[in-house]
């Protein structure tokens, strides 16, 4: 290589005193812990936003405060801290960059720096988000996809203080904090892989991570230019999107803008979103299962492959989400089509998990019962996709509370299972200590069998007509009242399950001080984060050397090997029975 | 650590049976392994090349990584563009004739980027600076003459929000700016480096690179509002 090894750059920024080794920390599971704190934080309003729609929704009127406009602001911040936010900063930036390194044998990420100006700028993002809550008007209420012309005319929360403005700047600086981690977790994959590490020996969890990464990379640009162009129509009074409008019976100046080319851009970023949000906790579900089951994931190459084509098909599904934008019926049916065909590798990656679990030595663990509470919800909340990406049952179907079911239990419920499994999981290694087992059982069956009883009856009422959107369904006589039984039901649960999670919470801070000491590798795992000579990790992972990889990170239960897992670091020749003599050679050099 | 430390070229018995699975048997590893590069893994120095990378410097397939989403970020842009040309009441402004002189100002600074990375390959310490210069000069000339170009159009009265034309040609020449805004940062890094005398042919690539890439950026964009 023509330039200095990166490994030599590391004692470049060595951290000197307690802020650049815990605050300014150029190190990678520093940022990641950073990012995973600030998500989880941000996402513990948007659980209480939700508690107040709840509230608002199951027992009208039981609070004062809540009006219509107040309950808008509550459901746009709600969605977009949480698929934005919460979900893609903390599966992206927390774990992708915790395990990243680890996982591939790395010391860092390639580019520290940029690293830890990606979480400073996400901080920034975050707290100009959460300023609009304190500007006059408060923060917008245009729900979280802010279609133009209603996000910023008169009469939408927050479009004449500062509320929509500081959303979209505060989206755009979100962006760019991304790309600079996003360039990290891209080039750390493709160049930092150690020894024998090399791309179909990944675990699947840097598969997923690194292809949503690189969707990310592709999809936000939209989301960026579509800003942009909102902010200036709001600002400087451009019309991008602003169609000739008359407000409140005044005439607008804008003109010629197309609101329709601003749901393109949306959904071009919208669409993939999900996926960058599903993929990495496909990847993270994949491992644990593996892991738990102390079985080798069935199909890995399928799998990989499954990952890349879920990646490239989904930035052609967008425009199911415009079904009733007005779209020629032809444009429909094509994406109709695609979406369908979508389904085919995501189905490929659940048969393979539940094959994964066929006759495996399942171990009910804390993650591994996250594991399969997962596979469950996403099951279902892809086969109400599957109706929804049908034109004909998406245009009654899609302003209800169907719609709602849906994407809560594939985008919302699922991946935050897969989070939760994921940090039952990765607790051990990051702390030293493992969680306590019995809370977060109790934290289990809370979250699992709750947000079922929260999401699976909303089907119903869509089926029964009820609208979503809607902040007060009293007084509609195509509702029948039985609807707004079901709703306070949904209601008293959601707010079960929310406290519950302050338990997790607990269970967080009280295992980091309390908790039972946990050895380098507990759950007796085969991959390199759980090899390193520290736990948790030091500054640079691996001491003096860095790991050898022999083979691929899903060697559980061979058959004649001694134990039921061969780490990715054991050289092959003292892997079987069949070769005793070799290892004895091997002992003795 | 034992399995670690002594993982040097050892003969690799078991590539099938027991333990060969899909993903594993893969030669370059395997290669890797036999030449010895797996033996000496330190901290620094014998240790510089991780496996199966792109072969080239970390920095440069970062900016490729980078280029490539600045590609994305400009298609769309495009996109939108053309999108809304479509419209009947498209109404495009007259371009300036100062955007011909900025274009050949580019031009000129992408030259000296060129000069100042050929030098650099020969190891011409002189060229390297002068080629530099000319290139950050040219550059920060092109965006004068860039807001010099929005100060005409606004005093004949073609403001941002006045069309949608005028709209996309303020945002096309302001994203395209700030980008190369961004690229005379890291210009600046490497003419300090390069004064303190520490060694910046990777640099000075990087910026050639990066130079002729908004230099191609623009004159898209440049061909496609002249051809509206």
């Amino acid at each position: 290589m023509a330039d200095a090894p990166y490994q030599e750059n590391i004692h470049l920024h060595d951290p000197q005193s307690y802020w650049t080794k815990y605050v300014f920390s150029q190190d990678h599971k520093v940022i990641a812990i950073q990012y995973t704190i600030t998500a989880i934080s941000v996402g513990l309003v948007a659980l209480v936003l939700s508690g107040l729609m709840r509230l608002q929704l199951g027992f009208p009127g039981i609070l004062d405060f809540i009006d219509p406009g107040s309950y808008y602001q509550y459901v746009t911040m709600h969605g977009m801290i949480m698929i934005v936010y919460l979900l893609t900063a903390l599966l992206l930036g927390g774990f992708g960059n915790y395990l990243i390194p680890l996982m591939v044998g790395a010391r860092d990420m390639v580019f520290p720096f940029v690293n830890m100006l990606s979480y400073w700028v996400y901080l920034i993002s975050v707290l100009v988000l959460m300023a609009s809550f304190f500007v006059p008007g408060g923060p917008t209420g245009a729900g979280w996809t802010l279609y133009p012309p209603q996000a910023i005319l008169p009469g939408t929360p927050g479009a004449e203080g500062g509320g929509i403005v500081l959303m979209l700047v505060s989206l755009v600086i979100f962006i760019i904090a991304f790309t600079m981690g996003g360039l990290n977790y891209v080039t750390t994959v493709l160049q930092a892989r150690t020894w024998g590490m090399t791309m179909m020996r990944m675990p699947l969890t840097v598969w997923g991570i690194f292809t949503a990464t690189i969707m990310a990379l592709l999809a936000f640009p939209a989301l960026f230019v579509g800003c942009v162009m909102l902010l200036l129509d709001r600002v400087v009074g451009s019309s991008f999107f602003m169609p000739a409008v008359s407000s409140m019976g005044q005439q607008l100046d804008h003109d010629g803008g197309s609101p329709v080319l601003f749901q393109h851009l949306f959904w071009f970023f919208g669409h993939p979103e999900v996926y960058i949000v599903a993929l990495p906790a496909f990847g993270i579900i994949s491992d644990l299962i593996s892991t738990h089951a102390r079985k080798n994931i069935f199909g890995y190459r399928v799998m990989v492959w499954a990952i890349v084509a879920i990646a490239v098909i989904s930035f052609i599904v967008w425009a199911h989400h415009m079904y009733y934008s007005g779209m020629n019926l032809y444009l429909g049916f094509f994406f109709a089509i695609t979406t369908l065909i979508i389904a085919i590798p995501t189905a490929i990656k659940v048969y393979n998990w539940v094959l994964t679990l066929w006759r495996g030595n399942i171990h009910l663990t804390v993650p591994m019962l996250f594991c399969l509470a997962f596979i469950l919800t996403f099951v279902v909340g892809g086969l109400t996709g599957l109706f929804l990406g049908n034109v004909s049952v998406d245009v009654p179907l899609g302003d209800t509370y169907f719609v709602v079911a849906h994407f809560h239990m594939v985008m919302g419920v699922a991946p935050i299972l897969a989070i939760f499994g994921g940090i039952y999981h990765w607790f051990p290694k990051a702390s030293g200590r493992m969680l306590n087992d019995t809370l977060g059982k109790v934290h289990f069956w809370v979250t699992f069998l709750g947000t079922y009883m929260i999401y699976f009856p909303m089907h119903y009422l869509g089926f029964v007509g009820v609208p979503r959107r809607y902040y007060n369904f009293e007084n509609y006589e195509f509702i029948p009242p039985s609807a707004q039984e079901l709703q306070a039901f949904t209601t008293v649960v959601a707010l079960i399950v929310g406290v519950f999670q302050l338990l997790f919470i607990f269970n967080l801070v009280w295992s980091l001080f309390k908790g039972k000491r946990a050895d380098s590798n507990p759950w007796r795992a085969t991959t390199l984060e759980w090899q390193t000579p520290d736990t948790p990790p030091v500054h640079g992972n691996w001491g003096p050397k860095l790991p050898v990889v022999y083979r691929w990170a899903y060697d559980y239960s061979v058959p004649g090997a001694d134990q039921d897992f061969l780490p990715q670091t054991l050289a092959p020749v003292v892997a079987t029975a069949s070769n005793e003599q070799a290892r004895a050679e091997g002992d003795k050099a | 650590m034992s399995t670690m430390s002594d993982a040097g070229p050892k003969p690799l018995a078991v590539a099938r049976g027991a333990t060969a699975r899909p993903g594993m048997n893969t030669q370059r590893a395997m290669k890797a392994m036999q030449t010895g590069r797996g033996g000496d893994s330190g901290w620094g120095g014998n240790d510089g090349e991780p496996l199966g990378g792109l072969p080239m410097p970390m920095a440069k397939v970062g900016l490729l990584v980078f280029m490539g989403v600045v590609t994305v970020l400009f298609s769309i842009i495009v996109s939108t563009y053309v999108a809304r040309m479509g419209f009947a009441d498209w109404d495009p402004l007259p371009e300036p004739r100062l955007l011909w002189l900025n274009t050949a100002v580019l031009t000129l600074s992408s030259l000296g980027m060129q000069w100042a990375w050929v030098a650099a390959d020969r190891g011409q310490r002189g060229g390297v600076q002068i080629g530099l210069l000319a290139g950050g000069i040219c550059a920060s000339a092109f965006l004068a003459g860039q807001l010099w170009a929005w100060q005409q159009l606004s005093a004949l009265g073609y403001f941002v929000a006045r069309n949608p034309a005028n709209s996309f040609f303020y945002l096309i020449t302001a994203v395209h700016g700030l980008h190369l805004l961004g690229g005379l940062v890291a210009w600046g890094r490497t003419t300090g480096k390069l004064w303190r005398g520490v060694d910046v042919s990777l640099s000075v690539q990087l910026c050639a690179w990066y130079w002729h890439f908004l230099l191609v950026v623009w004159l898209v964009l440049f061909a496609l509002m002249l051809s509206t």
